[in-house]
């Protein structure tokens, strides 16, 4: 079972849900530049070989029972290495997308900056290149959308590459938006006066699988971020039930 | 008039029969049959007195007893609707919860179970 080790226990959390193709991929990429980090992939109840695969490639995984979507994925992760004690955790997708070269500069981020959130963005010195164009404008749309609430300008809202530290870590554990979590996040934090910052990243394309987002579902994504966002925005931060 | 009324009075008693009827086999646990329970009451005792139809729909400023009557009727069902969208939310929150600690204890128990294994495979 992982453990959290060392000085600044950091653990790498990796959401799945059918990705047999390349998550075997992505964690050797892992374990050859960050070997002395715990990988744990929690599988969304996949009807492939992912939990058979990330096992063999040396990962530590939690399979729900049930399809959970992303953020009950992620949540689980979150709450998992809150119990276990670790002080950081660096999210990033089984697809191969997001290029585990910058775990490094995330993590670095994470200790030096104070920041409780770090993403790692497409869009800061980066080239944006591989983004399909219906997340392009919803990307384009959310980042003027965030900058009214945030008063702070987010290049890459929709960026799953990011890292936490344990006080973002308490309160993600805790509560953690279930479908599209990345942007409803961002207002949560800021809800707590937490702090986040980008780092530029590039992103590749997926090495297997087909996304989930796609042009006609990009319009509900838009809306139901937009009504989490509001919900987020007028929710009453005694009711929050602890299970 | 009278035959909204009493297509109301009857679609209540039915509906009330129902209910009652599911109690009975368990397919409805009786604090959730309490809302539907009482709308049909409601609206079985509205279609059964005029009076209390009129002094209604003076209250909400309808004078017209049939529009009264539906307007109240529809109010009853949102009121339901509402409560159980309450109620499914606060169960979905506890399945995710449930969901993720049944996953993260069968993945502790699993890692027990491989350590009190590894010596006796040596």
């Amino acid at each position: 079972m992982i453990a959290a080790t060392g000085k600044h226990p950091l653990m790498i959390l990796i959401p799945a849900f059918n990705e047999e193709g390349a998550i075997a991929t992505v964690i050797g990429e892992l374990r050859e530049q960050h070997p002395e980090l715990p990988i744990l992939v929690v599988d969304d109840c996949s009807a492939d070989g992912t939990r058979t695969v990330a096992l063999e490639a040396g990962a530590d995984v939690i399979t729900v029972p049930y399809h959970l979507g992303l953020g009950g994925c992620v949540q689980a992760g979150y709450r998992l290495a809150f119990d276990l004690g670790f002080q950081y955790v660096i999210r990033l997708d089984g697809d191969g997308q997001h290029d585990p070269a910058y775990v490094g500069l995330i993590r670095d981020t994470l200790l030096t900056s104070g920041a409780q959130m770090v993403i790692g963005s497409r869009y800061v010195n980066g080239d944006g290149k591989h983004t399909s164009f219906a997340r392009g404008i919803g990307i384009v749309f959310f980042r003027w959308f965030l900058a009214l609430i945030l008063r702070k300008e987010v290049h890459d809202p929709t960026s799953g590459y990011v890292g936490v530290n344990r006080q973002a870590l308490e309160v993600f554990a805790r509560s953690f938006p279930l479908e599209y979590p990345e942007i409803e996040a961002l207002v949560v934090l800021q809800r707590l006066t937490f702090r986040f910052e980008e780092v530029p990243v590039k992103m590749r394309a997926r090495m297997a699988g087909v996304s989930t987002i796609t042009a006609v579902r990009s319009f509900y994504y838009v809306l139901h971020v937009l009504l989490g966002v509001l919900v987020n925005i007028l929710k009453y931060q005694g009711s929050k039930r602890r299970l | 008039m009278d035959r909204l009324l009493s297509i109301i009075a009857g679609v209540s008693i039915l509906l009330i029969g129902v209910v009652l009827l599911n109690i009975r086999r368990a397919h409805i646990r009786v604090e959730y049959s309490v809302s539907w329970l009482g709308a049909a009451a409601s609206m079985l005792a509205l279609s059964q007195s005029p009076w209390l139809l009129t002094q209604l729909g003076h209250l909400i400023g309808v004078n017209n007893q049939p529009i009264a009557l539906l307007l109240v009727v529809g109010a009853l069902f949102l009121i339901v609707f509402f409560r159980f969208s309450v109620i499914i939310s606060e169960l979905k929150d506890a399945n995710i919860a449930l969901t993720q600690k049944v996953a993260i204890l069968e993945y502790q128990l699993n890692a027990i179970h491989e350590k009190l294994q590894a010596p006796s495979r040596k």
